[in-house]
């Protein structure tokens, strides 16, 4: 790593940590429904959206009425996704003529957007119209982002709040969410964007011809407002079919920090926010302590990975499926963030990464998408583990396990132990499944260990709702297309539930002042518990698989064999 | 009822705000302040497009600079509906042999010896399929190829060198990225010179 390398890195850390406690605080604010400087200009846009909605947002719910308002809004947004592909040749906004989409295909690019996985089984310049993309893709990327900071906002209340059985109000969560922060954001970043060069207009495909006298397609579109806020709500779906490596995705260096900062901007200021909520900030900072230890840990190793010259090639730099102007370091630093961050957008091609980096890719994801994790998803499925973390620690020294003060009790662990068991179960069975099937072996694009790979990182990335892909593996079948979905329903929803649960429960409990046997959450000691127990339950999980996949093309690699 | 109804009111107010609203305003944004860049970067010469300053276009004839190989090449051009990536691990046996045949190929064709170094980007396809650029050294070893070709005097040779010179594009505020040269614009200003 050259000098400059460094520099880049030091920068990435140095901007991300002083945003964190910035944003961190200001989204406190919205969410705690205090007085903010966004109030008076868009104040009255969102009191006309409760009016128009009829809904009350000063209306408190409990946990159960808070999760049927999310899943009607989740459930009819799927259905706009899904009809919008499978009408889109009668519909306007459609210069290129695209025709519909097959029903498995829509089926799964719905729930795909709907549960912020962004998993794509298609090139959206080469399947999708305009119309599909705004109305449909775009809208989703930020009411998925919004409805996974209201379930955070929603576990925070419940684990703070002194009595009662109620969690907020899920429209006035999601609105404050999409108005008050991720439009602002949004704005500001397309509009930066679209000076670097990021395409945004309806006209219709250009086509040029070259100094050689050859014809060239150019796609163009309203891509700008799409990849700012895929970027900002940990969505990640490429509005190219190569996402953030194509030029009109990330022209310059400059996007290229720009769209990288905003993977992990939300999801790491939010733990800040989730500090405050509950009333200490260093609650959140013990958190994030562990995520930044984890993430530093991945892309340590995933650096020193990918520097590493191939034997296969020797002398040549690892250059396969990344671009000159980005270069390793930045590749590998996004590929180890939005896996991190369950965003999935990519600025290289992780099927051609080698194959440790490419495991860290991967394991980042079988942790469960909490390190950072998704906007609002990734904290609540680390607060599981969190839960899971003061449970251990309290049999250890028998004690009854507490967090915040409140007793941690046999319903909600065995609430967090299904939300963070469900999708890795689901992983496992349905790679297997595909490896066993011909249905599965036949998308792949790979011989040997890297195949297993390909289809390990398929359900990896869809069962914790990342969707970055081994993109070489072709998933558009039948068979991907629809256990695909199911993935990413289960990883979604079958962790936004119990979570919800949990915080029902929590919020009526009484707080206990804390005494010389509570177990201290916000110190050192608590930091590495919880590091170590997300490695312990997901490595149990997954290592063996992972010794079949890329650790075993590692060593092969080592010895110079080829498949 | 009581959920439903707010539910698909919500949905539809916000699909308006985010999905029309939003893209629109960027849209018009876009189109006062960066026309150019919004409209994806078109070049145009003598009246007609000959690409965008953001994509490269295939060079195959001695008398350009050759861009990174793609996997989204037609025999013709680099093919950008829809982008494409080779997606070979390390230990593909297709990359290796790919790989090998490319090498040999740009020392052949450039003259160089059989065991100089050569920039990995030329071997190696692009993530894209549509890197418009190549490191500085890229650039430089072609120099004598292309002028070659072009049956450059020593004069013309030195503007060429100083041309891919003045065409090397920094990192960016001097930290960002990696130094590059972008063909297509290379190529089309290299033509300038008499």
């Amino acid at each position: 790593m050259k000098s400059l390398d460094w520099i880049q890195l030091s920068f990435y850390f140095g901007a991300l940590l002083a945003f964190t406690p910035l944003l961190g605080g200001w989204m406190a604010r919205i969410y705690a429904g205090e007085k903010h400087f966004l109030q008076p200009p868009l104040g009255w846009l969102e009191n006309l959206l409760y009016r128009y909605a009829g809904c009350n947002p000063r209306q408190e719910m409990d946990w159960w009425h808070f999760c049927k308002a999310l899943l009607w809004f989740n459930g009819i947004g799927f259905a706009i996704v899904f009809v919008l592909q499978m009408l889109q040749s009668k519909l306007p906004f459609n210069p290129q003529s695209m025709p519909n989409l097959s029903w498995t295909l829509a089926l799964n690019t719905a729930v795909s957007f709907v549960t912020n996985t962004d998993w794509q089984n298609y090139s959206g310049e080469a399947t999708m119209s305009y119309l599909t993309q705004m109305l449909g893709l775009t809208v989703q990327n930020f009411l998925s982002a919004a409805t996974g900071m209201g379930v955070l906002v929603a576990m925070a209340r419940g684990l703070s709040r002194k009595s009662g059985h109620t969690v907020g109000n899920f429209w006035a969560d999601t609105v404050r969410s999409i108005l008050y922060i991720l439009l602002p954001l949004s704005l500001v970043l397309s509009v930066v964007l679209v000076a670097q060069g990021v395409v945004q207009t309806f006209t219709p495909y250009a086509v040029a011809i070259s100094p050689e006298g050859h014809a060239q397609q150019i796609p163009l579109g309203p891509a700008a407002s799409q990849i700012a806020i895929a970027q900002l709500g940990t969505n990640g779906g490429g509005f190219f079919g190569v996402n953030s490596a194509h030029p009109f995705a990330n022209p310059t260096p400059l996007t290229n920090f720009l769209e990288m900062l905003s993977i992990l901007l939300l999801p790491s200021a939010l733990v800040n926010t989730y500090g405050r909520l509950v009333g200490s900030t260093r609650q959140g900072w013990a958190i994030l302590a562990a995520m930044y230890l984890l993430f530093i840990a991945g892309l340590a190793l995933a650096l020193w990975a990918e520097y590493q010259p191939n034997p296969l090639m020797p002398g040549l730099a690892n250059m396969e499926g990344k671009e000159t102007r980005i270069g390793i370091t930045d590749s590998v630093l996004w590929a180890t963030a939005t896996t991190d961050a369950s965003n999935g957008s990519v600025n290289c091609m992780h099927d051609s990464l080698s194959p440790l980096a490419g495991m860290v890719a991967m394991g980042n994801m079988m942790l469960g998408e909490v390190v950072f994790g998704g906007v609002g998803s990734g904290l609540y499925g680390m607060l599981m583990y969190v839960l899971l973390a003061v449970f251990m620690a309290g049999l250890m020294v028998g004690r009854s396990p507490e967090y915040l003060g409140k007793r941690v009790e046999k319903a909600e662990v065995i609430c967090a132990m299904a939300a963070t068991l469900a999708p890795f179960a689901v992983l496992l069975i349905l790679a297997a499944t595909a490896v066993t099937t011909s249905a599965g072996l036949s998308g792949l694009n790979n011989a040997g260990p890297h195949g297993l790979s390909e289809i390990l990182y398929a359900y990896a990335s869809m069962s914790n709702n990342n969707g970055s892909a081994f993109a070489g593996l072709n998933g558009n079948t039948p068979f991907y297309n629809l256990t695909g979905a199911f993935a990413m329903m289960v990883g979604r929803f079958a962790v936004i539930i119990p979570a919800l649960a949990i915080a029902g429960s929590m919020a009526p409990k009484r707080i206990a002042p804390s005494s010389s046997g509570t177990f201290p959450t916000d110190g050192l000691l608590f930091v590495l518990m919880l590091a170590g127990v997300v490695i312990i339950i997901s490595g149990l999980t997954h290592f063996p698989a992972l010794t079949l996949g890329p650790i075993i093309e590692h060593l092969l690699m080592q010895q110079g064999r080829m498949f | 009822m009581k959920t439903f109804l707010p539910a698909v009111r919500l949905l539809l107010a916000l699909t308006f705000l985010t999905g029309i609203v939003y893209p629109l305003l960027i849209t018009g944004i876009a189109h006062e302040l960066f026309p150019r860049q919004a409209g994806g970067s078109l070049l145009a010469s003598h009246g007609r497009i000959v690409g965008s300053a953001l994509l490269p276009e295939k060079f195959s004839s001695n008398k350009y600079f050759w861009p990174r190989p793609s996997a989204g090449d037609d025999g013709t051009n680099y093919v950008a509906v829809p982008s494409s990536a080779s997606n070979f691990g390390p230990t593909s046996s297709n990359l290796v042999a790919t790989a090998q045949s490319r090498l040999t190929a740009f020392k052949m064709a450039n003259g160089l010896e059989s065991n100089a170094p050569v920039p990995a980007e030329m071997v190696f396809a692009s993530g894209s399929g549509l890197d418009p650029d190549i490191s500085p050294e890229a650039a430089r070893l072609q120099i004598n190829r292309v002028a070659a070709a072009r049956n450059f005097s020593q004069e013309q040779k030195r503007a060429l060198s100083n041309l891919v010179h003045r065409e090397i594009e920094p990192p960016q505020f001097g930290f960002l990225g990696e130094p590059r040269v972008n063909v297509l614009l290379l190529n089309l200003a290299l033509d300038s010179i008499k």
